[in-house]
């Protein structure tokens, strides 16, 4: 009667891969944010999608409850590395934080 | 009702996939907020096809009104930041990145897109407020009062990290005309 849990299975593979792939590519620090967000919130899907398929308890929801939690704290966290970052750099791109390379 | 159902998630579908790609392609960072926006409401959207009222609500008014708020916020205050164009050394491991990625996230797709879950009946009041709620207080007690504790701890780290002076600024504030790193 449904959709297929498959097709949720795919659209989550593809959107971790999208956040992945904007995490290493782009250096822009709060661009890479959002992409860890992305990645975040396609497992959230998954988790929501498996739940559908076992709906006799609730477990995949109360987890995304959690993780949309971790995913706030990890944004304030984030947020306020990037504002030191740029007061240490004046500039968001990760490339130039390199002060352990040498 | 079903048909209804299938034409929302192709919908959600499509948009949380351009919104995605627009996120993490956009020049702006600005720009990529308001993809990042779209795409949280399209997950929204995904979470009712799934019958995850709660969650669904939960999502718009989390993610869209507080963390996004916070992103805009911090975007306002160190202002736009273009990227530069891609130097040609950086060009090798990013081309590698991509196509390792890329290669890993389809063939996820294609095996697991394999997997035949049949969708079971749903009972009464799923993923409602009440079922949420007394799933979080008797399964997951423990959990949620954690969640406070990790929110408190955040926020003392935020605290920790953004207001006290960074050695280097202190370094430079003692002798201003030593300006090298």
């Amino acid at each position: 009667m449904d959709i297929e849990i498959s097709s949720y299975i795919v659209l989550g593979a593809l959107l971790f891969g999208i956040g992945a792939i904007g995490f290493l590519v782009r250096r822009n620090f709060l661009i890479q944010l959002m992409s860890v967000e992305l990645m975040l919130n396609s497992v959230n899907l998954l988790l929501v999608g498996f739940n559908r398929a076992h709906a006799s308890s609730h477990d995949g929801q109360v987890f995304t409850f959690v993780v949309i939690a971790i995913a706030a704290a990890e944004a304030a966290l984030g947020l306020a590395l990037a504002i030191a970052y740029y007061r240490f750099k004046n500039s968001a791109e990760t490339d130039l934080g390199d002060l352990l390379r040498h | 009702m079903s048909a209804s159902f299938s034409l929302l998630f192709s919908f959600a579908a499509v948009l949380a996939l351009a919104s995605g790609l627009g996120t993490i392609a956009a020049r702006r960072p600005l720009r990529a907020a308001m993809f990042l926006l779209v795409h949280l409401g399209s997950l929204a959207l995904l979470y009712l096809t799934l019958s995850a009222q709660f969650l669904a609500a939960i999502q718009v008014l989390v993610y869209a009104g507080a963390i996004l708020v916070l992103f805009v916020f911090v975007i306002m205050m160190i202002g736009p930041g273009y990227d530069r164009p891609t130097s040609f050394r950086a060009l090798f491991p990013k081309t590698l990145s991509t196509v390792l990625i890329l290669s890993l996230a389809l063939s996820m797709a294609a095996i697991l897109g394999r997997v035949d879950l049949p969708m079971s009946e749903l009972p009464e009041g799923f993923g409602g407020v009440k079922a949420i709620g007394l799933a979080l207080y008797r399964v997951a007690t423990v959990p949620f009062e954690l969640i406070a504790m990790v929110l408190t701890v955040a926020v003392l780290g935020v605290l920790g990290i953004a207001r006290k002076k960074t050695a280097i600024e202190l370094s430079r504030e003692a002798a201003p005309q030593g300006g090298e790193e």
